[in-house]
């Protein structure tokens, strides 16, 4: 394993330039003054640097038990050294504080878990980026999806006429194979608003077919926005924008108000998820989210157990499951899930560890979408994702997440695993009866 | 050296305490009030429930994922807390001192015992130091404090050992004894010995947030 390399990124690079050390003593003061308070302090002065969270971290698994990748030691060079010093810390040392937090952590929150005293890890690291997001050193590649958020109210650039675009098109697509299948879009009071991240019009619209297909054949009362607030994505959240996250957030609470809809489901996605159901809703000032908010694996989970999809093929071949952190340690769908895939599928394989222990795919947290400057040290950090995978000795991933999607991808290639992903929607839009197909 | 001792005993053991009891209220009250000021969203994710949820389940040794990862460490690390407490309320020399001193009185712990846990307790803390020396993970987030925390906590036990035992001078070592633990309890508020004071609220907000919002288990 290779030594960790500062990487050189644009955005880094440049911020940097026109930092000085006033501005970067005054803008950590401020965030950690202004920003913090209770929490924080006693996640500081309770640590007991016992380093058990190590461990539990991929990166520091990965890179041959390096310490200097492990959780602990990540706070030591971040947020120590910028509260012992009150902020006087050097340009360089901004530069490698933006490289740890913003790409050697995912905030998978898989440490919070082995910390005896349950300290927030993921949260530091979330303090750290709002630091680097004040102080104008996010990586290029996420501060380009954060400017697209701030633009577009979406994540890839979508223009508002593309998306509606896209859509239609599905539509088209979908009535070959089910004539009277609808995509709706606008549909005041339907029961559900489904919402889905900005790569699904952009690169992986089968995705939003697939839903499509699901919904009609479960005769569900649906719709789909057509206006900006569509996108339930969330870069911003991982940038340490919280300005932006909270316009995203609004925007898609109140497009799901301006519909009058129950709830709102959403694809397969775990960032979103986060977004949306924990941290965006707090954001905004809600305790929880205002309107129900259903991810994928629990919206599958109730459409099978109403029977208003049934199954009518298995998937033969031995699959495993990756549970995305978002949606596991973030909101305990693991079983749930399970329950669907078995349905589905005649022999599922466990990966070890798993459930809410399992190990996270490297990508998520911001850390796939800083781009390729950083990809090659990303790959490299979850070797361990692969020889868990690797162990399980079948062929089907199902991974129910995009950024997972884009991190074991990688992972498969680089390790030559012999593996194919797949969403859960995939496997049930194959599997499902189908009464009204053509 | 009577007098030192006479002092050292009676009103510098008063102090102790007292720092050690004002220290402690006035720490947690002040995390309160923090918490108040800046962050009073954090009072509407506490869940009784799920922090009692997660403090039990975070108490049972051997009981969590990661401590099953580490047996040995939480055998050492469960038998040096436990022996702490034993130690200082249940040490027939310290139920004696509180029942000449204040009438009160429980029952002792056997001397063979308490001494077979003081030399745990001891042996727990160049354990826990060892490991910073050998452990990569841990020397890496390890400084001096850590070192001088450890010291602070053996001190007391050191010298309790010494004079249990009636090795070196009786007068000395239980002076230098009773300084120990007096330096000790007072500094439990005001170093990172603090987590006798935050580990609950850490923990039970962690596991509030696990429990109510996630719905899932945080160990």
């Amino acid at each position: 394993m290779s030594e960790r390399v500062w990487i050189k990124d644009e955005g880094i690079e440049r911020g940097a330039e026109a930092l000085t050390p006033e501005r970067i003593e005054r803008t950590i003061n401020a965030v950690l003054g202004n920003e913090t308070g209770a929490r924080l302090m006693a996640y500081v002065e309770t640590c007991a640097h016992c380093g058990l969270c190590s461990e539990a971290c991929h990166f520091y698994l990965s890179r041959d038990r390096d310490p200097s990748y492990s959780p602990v030691g990540k706070v030591k060079q971040t947020i120590w050294p910028m509260l012992k010093n009150k902020g006087k810390v050097s340009v360089e040392f901004m530069k490698q504080a933006t490289q740890i937090a913003q790409t050697e952590c995912n905030l998978c929150r898989r440490c919070v878990q082995y910390c005896p005293f349950g300290i927030d890890i993921a949260y530091m690291m979330t303090l750290v980026r709002r630091i680097v997001h004040k102080l104008e050193l996010t990586p290029l590649y996420i501060q380009d999806t954060a400017h697209s958020h701030s633009a577009t109210l979406n994540q890839m650039w979508v223009k508002d006429d593309e998306w509606i675009d896209a859509l239609h098109w599905q539509e088209d697509e979908l009535r070959d194979e089910f004539p009277t299948a609808r995509i709706p879009l606008e549909k005041e009071g339907a029961e559900i608003m489904y919402s889905v991240i900005g790569p699904e019009p952009k690169f992986r619209t089968q995705l939003i077919y697939q839903a499509a297909a699901i919904m009609n054949v479960a005769g569900l009362d649906w719709t789909m926005p057509a206006t900006p607030g569509w996108d339930n994505s969330d870069m911003a959240m991982f940038t340490g924008d919280s300005e932006i996250m909270a316009r995203l957030k609004r925007a898609h609470f109140e497009t799901a108000a301006r519909l009058r809809v129950k709830k709102i489901v959403m694809g397969e996605c775990g960032h979103a998820f986060r977004s949306v159901y924990d941290t965006g809703n707090r954001v905004l000032g809600w305790r929880m989210p205002p309107i129900p908010v259903i991810h994928a694996l629990e919206f599958y989970w109730d459409l099978l157990n109403e029977g208003r999809i049934k199954v009518a093929k298995q998937i033969e071949e031995p699959v495993t499951f990756h549970d995305p952190c978002n949606v596991v340690r973030g909101r305990g769908l693991h079983e749930k899930a399970r329950e669907v895939v078995r349905a589905f599928c005649k022999n599922l394989v466990e990966m070890h560890p798993n459930r809410e222990h399992n190990l996270c795919c490297a990508a998520g947290g911001g850390v796939i979408n800083c781009g390729p400057p950083f990809k090659n040290a990303r790959v490299e950090s979850n070797r361990a994702k692969a020889e868990q995978l690797k162990a399980t000795g079948v062929k089907i991933c199902i991974a129910p997440c995009h950024n997972c999607h884009g991190g074991l991808d990688d992972i498969i290639h680089k390790y030559e695993l012999d593996m194919e992903l797949k969403f859960l929607g995939e496997i049930i839009y194959e599997c499902m009866e189908k009464p009204e197909a053509q | 050296m009577e007098r030192i001792y006479v002092f050292v005993s009676g009103p510098l053991a008063w102090i102790a305490w007292t720092v050690f009891v004002v220290g402690s209220i006035y720490r947690i009250w002040h995390l309160l009030k923090l918490a108040k000021e800046k962050e009073q969203v954090l009072f509407s994710y506490i869940s009784f429930k799920y922090a009692i949820r997660s403090i039990i389940n975070w108490a049972i040794p051997w009981n969590t994922n990661n401590m099953r990862l580490h047996p040995i460490f939480v055998g050492v690390a469960f038998l040096f807390h436990i022996g702490f407490f034993l130690i200082l309320a249940f040490l027939s020399a310290h139920v004696i001192l509180l029942e000449e001193g204040f009438g009160l009185g429980w029952p002792a712990l056997p001397d063979i015992v308490a001494d077979m846990l003081a030399f745990a307790v001891l042996g727990a803390c160049i354990f826990f130091a060892a490991r910073r020396v050998v452990r990569p993970e841990v020397a890496f987030v390890t400084d001096w404090t850590d070192y001088a925390l450890l010291g602070l906590v053996a001190a007391p036990f050191l010298t309790g050992i010494l004079a249990y035992h009636q090795w070196g001078d009786p007068l000395v070592v239980t002076l230098l004894h009773i300084l120990s633990a007096e330096l000790l309890i007072a500094s439990i508020p005001f170093t990172r010995l603090s987590h006798m004071l935050f580990a609950p609220f850490t923990r039970g907000y962690i596991g509030s947030e696990f429990g109510m919002v996630r719905h899932v288990k945080d160990w």
